[in-house]
C-alpha cells in the first residue's frame, strides 16, 4: 500500500475503512536466500537495503517478540554525525545523508526533524578537543560550527552559563542533527521491506543454528526449522546470548541504559543540547516531553531497567545545565540492553562459520547508525565483501590490534 | 542494588566500581606458547551470560576491598559476596 495525501483525502472521506495492514503476517517458507534475526531498526533496516539496493528475493525477518520492541524503540531518538576517529565519522555521516532521505526511500513519515544537536563544552582543554572534534566532522563531509557563549543564549537563553564549577564557553553545534520518531522507524523500514517481498515474522525465536562441516544452513526457531543461504544477526543486547548457540564468544558486554520522559511542556527546547561535564542528553519531543538520558548503570544486565542511583545522576547533570527543568516531574523511565563493545565501536563482519553474519556492538549510539548500519550489513550479505564505509569494523580486530576506540579508554566496556 | 558486604555488611552498589567478569582474576600466563591468543580471549572475549554472572566489583567508597559477586543478570537477584582474596584461594579447590 503507498502512502500519499490522495489516499488520506480519500479515507478520510471513506470512513478510513480502506486501510491495509501496514505489513502482513505471512507463511513461513521452509528455504529463504537470506534470514535476518532482529526485527529490530537495523535488522528491518538491513531487510529493506537487500530488497531495494541489493535486489535480494526471498528474505526473511525473524523476530521473538514484536518488531521495534527493542532498542529502536527504547532510545531517545537523537541522529548526528559527530565522531573524532575517520573510521567511525565517514561511517555515521553516510547514516546521516541516509536519514535526510529516508522518509521518501520508505514512504513512511518517520519525523526526521534536524532541529540541531548541540553539545556545550566548560573549558579551554574541551574547546579544544571539541574544535578537533569539528575539524574531523568537516574533513569527513559534515557541517560543524564552534558557537560562542553570545551565540548559544540566543537559542537557549535559560542554560546555567554562569555555574560556579561548569561555566558554560561555548559549543559545537551541528545543524544537520536532530531527532526522529524512533517507532516510526521500524514501522517504516518494516512497511517498505513487506512492500518489496520481505517476509517479517513476529514471535518467532531462534533456538539453535543448524551447522553442517563449517558452514552455517539454516536456523532452529520456536516454529520449526527454517534453512537459508545466508543468516545475518542483528539482535543488538542479546548478541551474546544468540551467537553463544554458535559457540562463539564475542568481545561484549551487555549493559542497561536507562532513559526518561517528562511530563509535557509548552515548547521551549528547539534542538538537543548535551552537557559537557557530565553525562546528560535532552531534546524536547513534538509532543511535549522532555526526553532525556545518561550514562549506562554500569554493571552487565538483561533487565531492561535500571538502578536509582544512575536516574539521581543523570538529574543531577541535567539541573548543572539547566536549572529550569527541576519543577517538571517525571513521566516514565525505562531501559534497554546495549551490546558494549571492547572499544566503544561497532562490528559489521563474517563470522569463522560459513553464512553466518554478524552485526552487533553499537554500544549506546545504535539508533542514529540504523541506516548506514542496514546498508553496510545488506552490503556484506549481498556481497559477501565488506562495504568501503564498514570494512574497519572487523569482528577480529581485537586480535589484530585495530581497534577504534573513539574515547580511549581500552578493553573496559562500561567507560565506552 | 544492595550488595552484602562480607566484611561491612549491606551497602548501596552505588559505593562500587563495577570491573566486570571474574574470569578476569585468571591472568594467562605470559610465557607459553599461545600466550598471544590467551591473552586475546582474556582481554577481549566475554561469555556474556543472561543469567548467573561471577562478577568483580570494586568498593571504592568504603573499604577498598575487591569482591566476587555472584549475580542474576536478567533480575539482579545477588546470591553470593564473596572477598576476591577468598575467592582466589578457593579456585583451585572446587569445581565453579
Amino acid at each position: 500500500m503507498y502512502y500519499n495525501v490522495f489516499k488520506i483525502l480519500k479515507e478520510g472521506l471513506n470512513d478510513n475503512k480502506g486501510w491495509k495492514k501496514t505489513w502482513k503476517n505471512p507463511e513461513i517458507k521452509k528455504k529463504y536466500d537470506v534470514i535476518i534475526i532482529g526485527g529490530g531498526g537495523h535488522g528491518l533496516a538491513t531487510a529493506f537495503y537487500l530488497a531495494k539496493e541489493f535486489k535480494i528475493k526471498n528474505i526473511a525477518v525473524l523476530e521473538k517478540n514484536w518488531i521495534g520492541g527493542g532498542n529502536v524503540g527504547r532510545n531517545t531518538t537523537i541522529i548526528r554525525s559527530n565522531y573524532l576517529l575517520n573510521e567511525n565519522e565517514a561511517f555515521y555521516e553516510f547514516s546521516l545523508k541516509l536519514w535526510e532521505t529516508l522518509e521518501n526511500q520508505i514512504n513512511y513519515n518517520a519525523m526526521v526533524s534536524q532541529r540541531g544537536v548541540l553539545n556545550v563544552f566548560h573549558s579551554d582543554a574541551q574547546r579544544d578537543s571539541f574544535v578537533r572534534r569539528g575539524n574531523s566532522m568537516i574533513i569527513n563531509g559534515a557541517d560543524a560550527e564552534l558557537f560562542d557563549v553570545d551565540k548559544i543564549k540566543s537559542i537557549y537563553p535559560f542554560l546555567d552559563y554562569d555555574n560556579a564549577r561548569f561555566p558554560i564557553k561555548g559549543g559545537l553545534f551541528q545543524k544537520r542533527g536532530g531527532s526522529v520518531r524512533h517507532d516510526a522507524v521500524a514501522w517504516g523500514y518494516a512497511h517498505a521491506a513487506d512492500e518489496l517481498g520481505v517476509d517479517i515474522i513476529q514471535n518467532c525465536e531462534v533456538t539453535g543454528f543448524k551447522i553442517k562441516s563449517g558452514t552455517c544452513i539454516g536456523v532452529e526457531t520456536n516454529k520449526g526449522d527454517i534453512l537459508a543461504n545466508k543468516i545475518g544477526c542483528a539482535v543488538a543486547g542479546s548478541s551474546s546470548v544468540l551467537m553463544s548457540k554458535a559457540n562463539m564468544n564475542l568481545p561484549l558486554e551487555s549493559h542497561v541504559l536507562q532513559a526518561f520522559v517528562s511530563e509535557s511542556l509548552k515548547p521551549f527546547i528547539p534542538g538537543v543540547i548535551t552537557f559537557g561535564a557530565g553525562h546528560f542528553y535532552i531534546s524536547q519531543s513534538d509532543k511535549g516531553g522532555l526526553v532525556f538520558g545518561g550514562d549506562i548503570d554500569g554493571y552487565n544486565s538483561y533487565a531492561q531497567r535500571g538502578g536509582m542511583d544512575m536516574l539521581e545522576d543523570v538529574c543531577e547533570g541535567g539541573l548543572a545545565l539547566m536549572p529550569t527543568i527541576g519543577k517538571a516531574r517525571l513521566l516514565r523511565m525505562w531501559g534497554g540492553i546495549m551490546d558494549m563493545s571492547m572499544d566503544g565501536s561497532p562490528i559489521i563482519d563474517k563470522t569463522h562459520i560459513k553464512g553466518l553474519y554478524l552485526n552487533a556492538g553499537w554500544c549506546y549510539g545504535g539508533f542514529k547508525a540504523t541506516p548506514a548500519s542496514g546498508w553496510c550489513f545488506a552490503h556484506l550479505l549481498a556481497k559477501g565483501d565488506s562495504h568501503s564505509l564498514s570494512e574497519n569494523f572487523q569482528l577480529d580486530r581485537f586480535k589484530n590490534g585495530y581497534m577504534i576506540d573513539e574515547k580511549g579508554q581500552g578493553a573496559q566496556p562500561n567507560l565506552h | 542494588m544492595i550488595i552484602d558486604h562480607p566484611l561491612l555488611g549491606p551497602r548501596d552498589a552505588s559505593e562500587f566500581i563495577y570491573l566486570g567478569d571474574a574470569s578476569l582474576l585468571n591472568r594467562p600466563k605470559w610465557d607459553e606458547e599461545k600466550s598471544e591468543n590467551n591473552f586475546y580471549k582474556y582481554l577481549y572475549l566475554r561469555e556474556n551470560v543472561a543469567g548467573m554472572h561471577k562478577e568483580l566489583w570494586f568498593h571504592q567508597q568504603g573499604d577498598r576491598s575487591w569482591l566476587v559477586i555472584s549475580r542474576n543478570t536478567v533480575t539482579h537477584e545477588i546470591f553470593k559476596v564473596e572477598l576476591a582474596t577468598e575467592f582466589k584461594k578457593n579456585m583451585g579447590k572446587s569445581n565453579d
